[in-house]
């Protein structure tokens, strides 16, 4: 995966709130959902991103705001220099065709009643490009290089199985010839052996294209398999980033440190070798979150500053500048944490 | 010793309007009491409509083999002997908490209703036993917990009360259909750990249906391989990963992103129609070994390295250094992408 | 006892199984699409293409309507004073001359349940129709856009079917002549509402699915998401309903006309003649007068609605297609 260093997307402080009906039937505070609450994040040309947090953090709600699929409250989005933070329908459109979207569910995501070479053409017809021949041979030219049949053009979703149409989902997210594809969650419903069909699909096209993605994901060994750097979102905020390597290797943050203690490992010796970092409750509720860190409730390592002061995303620990972490006590080289025992919960989930 | 569950030839088919539906074909298995098999497959596998036909679920099938459990036929049982069965010798627990309890009463009654319909208690004993389930299973709050209603509880804290359901009479075997994969990692981690905690504490034997082979690494002991209705692979935990026969299982393996693992090596093609299977080997069209003979032949189950538990159902060579020996036919499989 | 999903489901997620395993619909076998899949079951359900034959042939009666009374050879309006009614004054029952009989001016009724035919479908399928379009555009605007305009809208529908029928009907009526065009509206002005209904909810289902955000994210209008990606998928649900608002629209039509504010002589139409039936207890005289307009009126109806339940069986057939039929 070559990459430059060239900034394609900048996020910067982007913030999205949802107001919560005061109806609400689990009687929590009625006020909003601070599904994103503070991000920075750059993209650089070339480079795949992993995205990775649990439900509740935000990735999902981020990568639409990416999108312009939703507003943001504050922050701002420039792409490729420009920027197109809250722009207008209209004025979108010109930026539309340069980042597109491949979403999870195969299922959902197709319109069930057209033919598939409409659903990949839908790009092109939208933006009025080329006459309809030229149209239909760009789109089984993409169906061919989604490795797809070309003459399966006039058949229904139902016709394909899920590997298939999550393909038919990457032809339709290249028509307009993109610079970025953000990935949510592109692989979770798949069996596993397609899985791997689809991934090495995606590699290959970021190879021949010189494709960008943001790869969102919950599942940690694809995402490291995929990413050149990750980043791990809590609760709307990012708890730390770095590249791949540091990541894995040297993970900062207590969270991050349970979460690839607690995804599963196809290999027993490492998973008998390994201990397993037990996290107190389940993730909270992004309509409250905890004030100071969010995640000190939950942590091992939380001591009284922690529910007070916000920790900064900064390097910690010697460490160099792409890696960093919010954490006033982030985990060394070998340490290990204290795990809680399962009938202790120290804050019961907010349902 | 002989096993708690053993099952023999056991065959499930559905008629539909599209053709019969061989959903599980001439599957035999065993457990043993107070160890755990994880029965690994895709879509179509029929790894989950095998455990249901177990217990009677798989309603509108035709079911028939034989499935002793201490020494009674599961499959040959009638009615009131299987609602004896059900729930207090053999749980289950489902992926999905939320259509497994009924949403309109407390978490609490319906416990309390599981257990009464197995034991003669009152319902405040009853009640209060649930409570102390609830503790055990890790619920805080337990005494108060117990009257509320599923919609109030998360993802997580739903999968534990369905434990505890499933724990309420001490069942001698829990078969555990997808538990966590509706679930975030975290949670997910709690569970298997709390289902490993019950099964030391309580002897019980689990049967754990996941198509994760991460989970199937953290708990089993033993692990059956299934594809197209069929167990092409059985072994110990430890041979699957290491010392896999199956092409299937190696296929699987190789398929699965693993760190220091360069580009992954899918298994081309799809998994087949259980209405229309290919001829012999349902594998075979996808197999990168195929031989003649997997085209015309059904693989029956041989012994890998002559070992009592490790079979595999595959033409193969299964003795020496097999390994090696099937590069020989190695090939570019029927289906390609 | 809470122990799993039923058993239905147990059956249904085997054949989602398998029908996820089944791949593109194997090479060897040509696929079907879910339209071809409909049509197949449609054609096995012998009472729904019963239905369609009963509902062809009165089209087709109703097409060509002048050309079978030529045949029968009486007109439908002309008064057979010396042949159709008896020296006393009451109508002829049915016989060789008059197949159906005569009504109280020697009107031949064969002739005029034909010509009635042409009345009932007229307006059973203009209302219908008109109804769909209306109801259409304004169920898709007010689930597409939610909000302000929905609450608006669905509150509009809410007055609407606050409205008594007959009583509207009849203030409707007296207020302009009885007419067809009349019948026609009055029928529309009830008829479009739970099409909307039925829109607005479709569209709602389908408003979160991903393939609409995926549209949304391409730079799709909301009319071309609404002409695309939305009305594919209503064609069903009102297909269905419409098939099953023309019998409703027929029937209404006839009561109307029965009242006396729809349909008036020299004109026939079914209702109409069931209506004149019953005036002055002609029918204990004329059971033929009430016997052959109620018969067709009662035939089409319920052609109408069991083709509509087959249709709509086809279409969606839930989960008892997994059990073995």
């Amino acid at each position: 995966m070559s990459q430059s260093s060239e900034v394609l997307m900048r996020v910067t402080g982007a913030v999205k709130h949802f107001p919560v009906r005061a109806n609400s039937l689990f009687g929590g505070a009625s006020g909003e959902v601070r599904a994103v609450d503070g991000v920075d994040l750059e993209l650089r040309s070339g480079e795949t991103l992993g995205l990775v947090g649990e439900s509740g953090c935000g990735k999902s709600t981020l990568a639409r705001c990416l999108l312009g699929l939703q507003p943001l409250d504050s922050g701002t989005i420039e792409f490729e220099g420009e920027n197109i933070t809250n722009l207008s329908r209209a004025k979108m459109r010109p930026y539309r065709g340069r980042m597109q979207m491949v979403f999870q569910d195969p299922y959902g995501s197709l319109n069930p009643r057209r033919r598939v070479g409409s659903i990949i053409g839908d790009p092109l017809s939208i933006n009025k490009t080329g006459t309809d021949a030229e149209r239909k041979t760009k789109v089984q030219d993409l169906m061919d290089l989604v490795g797809l049949n070309p003459e399966h053009y006039n058949r229904v979703p139902a016709e394909f199985s899920g590997g298939q149409r999550q393909r038919i989902g990457v032809a339709r997210a290249l028509a307009l010839n993109p610079k970025l594809i953000i990935c949510d969650e592109p692989v979770s419903a798949l069996d596993v052996s397609i899985q791997a069909q689809v991934l090495n699909l995606l590699a290959k096209l970021q190879d021949e294209l010189g494709l960008t993605y943001l790869f969102i994901s919950h599942n940690l060994t694809v995402v490291e398999h995929v990413s050149n750097r990750v980043a791990v979102m809590y609760l709307g905020k990012i708890a730390e980033q770095g590249t791949t390597e540091q990541l894995y290797r040297s993970p900062r943050h207590p969270y991050t440190n349970a979460l690839l203690s607690a995804a599963p490992v196809a290999d027993p010796r490492s998973a008998d070798a390994r201990t397993r970092i037990l996290l107190a409750g389940d993730p909270p509720s992004p309509t409250n979150p905890p004030p100071g860190c969010r995640f000190h409730p939950r942590c091992p390592k939380a001591q009284a500053n922690c529910s007070v002061d916000p920790p900064a995303l900064i390097p910690r620990l010697e460490d160099p500048p792409e890696h960093v972490a919010a954490c006033h006590y982030p985990v060394r080289q070998g340490e290990v944490l204290a795990s809680a025992a399962i009938a202790t919960i120290v804050e019961e989930g907010a349902a | 010793m002989t096993a708690l569950l053993e099952v023999e030839g056991l065959t499930v088919s559905f008629g539909t309007a599209d053709g019969v539906v061989k959903a599980v074909q001439n599957a035999s298995f065993s457990v043993d009491a107070g160890r755990t098999l994880g029965v690994v497959g895709e879509s179509g596998s029929g790894k989950s409509v095998s455990m249901q036909a177990l217990l009677g679920l798989a309603r509108g099938g035709k079911v028939s083999g034989q499935a002793l459990f201490r020494g009674d036929d599961l499959i040959t049982m009638g009615p009131e002997q299987m609602r004896k069965v059900r729930g207090a010798q053999i749980a289950m627990v489902f992926q999905d908490p939320l259509s497994s309890l009924h949403p309109h009463y407390r978490v609490g009654d319906q416990v309390v209703e599981a257990i009464r319909t197995h034991e003669s208690m009152s319902k405040k004993q009853a009640l209060s036993r649930t409570a102390d389930l609830f503790g055990m299973v890790g619920i805080p709050q337990p005494k108060a917990r117990v009257h509320d209603f599923p919609h109030q509880f998360s993802g997580g804290m739903r999968q534990r009360v369905m434990i505890a359901m499933a724990m309420s009479l001490n069942p001698a075997l829990l078969i555990a259909d997808e538990p966590t994969t509706a679930l975030d990692v975290t949670v997910q981690a709690q569970i298997l750990e709390l289902i490993a905690k019950l099964q030391q504490e309580l002897g019980m034997a689990v049967i754990m249906i996941t198509h994760d082979l991460g989970v199937v690494a953290d708990i089993a002991d033993e692990v059956m391989v299934m594809y197209a209705g069929r167990p092409v692979e059985v072994s110990a935990r430890d041979t699957i990963y290491y010392r896999a026969h199956h092409p299937y299982t190696e296929g699987l393996l190789e398929s699965i992103p693993v760190p220091g693992r360069g580009t992954l090596r899918p298994i081309p093609g799809q998994p087949p129609s259980v209405i229309n299977l290919p001829p012999g080997c349902s594998y075979n069209p996808r197999c990168r070994y195929a031989m003649d003979r997997c085209r015309t032949e059904l693989p029956t189950q041989v012994h890998v390295d002559a070992e009592p538990g490790h079979l595999s159902a595959c033409f193969l060579p299964t003795t020496g250094d097999w390994q090696e020996l099937r590069h020989k036919v190695e090939h570019q499989p029927e289906e390609s992408l | 006892m809470s122990i799993g999903p039923s058993a239905e489901t147990a059956a249904m997620e085997v054949e989602i199984e398998a029908g996820m395993a089944a791949g593109p619909f194997p090479k060897r076998i040509e696929g079907r699409t879910p339209m071809q899949l409909a049509w197949a079951r449609l054609r096995r359900d012998r009472v729904a293409m019963l239905s369609l034959v009963i509902i062809a042939l009165l089209v087709l009666t109703a097409i060509f309507a002048p050309v079978i009374v030529h045949v029968s050879g009486h007109d439908p309006f002309y008064q057979n004073r010396d042949t159709g009614l008896s020296p006393a004054g009451i109508p002829v029952g049915p016989g060789t001359r008059f197949w159906f009989g005569t009504d109280e001016l020697g009107r031949d009724i064969f002739a005029r349940v034909v010509y009635g035919a042409r009345i009932s479908l007229l307006v059973g399928v203009v209302a219908t129709g008109l109804s769909v379009i209306i109801g259409l555009t304004i169920g898709v605007i007010a689930g597409y856009y939610g909000g302000k305009v929905d609450l608006v809208l669905s509150r509009f529908i809410d007055i609407i079917l606050g409205f008594p029928f007959l009583i509207t009907a009849i203030a409707l009526v007296s207020v302009f002549q009885p007419s067809v065009l009349i019948i026609i509206g009055v029928l529309v002005f009830f008829g479009w509402t739970t099409i909307a209904r039925i829109a607005r909810g479709q569209v709602l289902s389908v408003k979160e699915k991903e393939y609409m955000e995926a549209a949304r994210s391409l730079g799709a209008s909301d009319l071309r998401i609404m002409r695309v990606d939305v009305l594919p998928n209503l064609l069903a649900p009102i297909t269905v309903y419409a098939t099953l608002l023309i019998p409703a629209n027929i029937v209404g039509e006839a009561t109307l006309s029965f009242l006396g504010l729809g349909v008036i002589p020299p004109a026939s139409s079914w209702g109409q003649m069931l209506g004149a039936a019953s005036e002055g207890g002609l029918y204990k005289l004329a059971w033929w007068y009430v016997l052959f307009p109620g018969l067709f009126l009662f035939l089409t109806t319920l052609s109408f609605n069991l083709f509509g339940d087959g249709l709509r069986d086809a279409l969606d057939p839930g989960s008892d297609r997994a059990m073995a039929k």
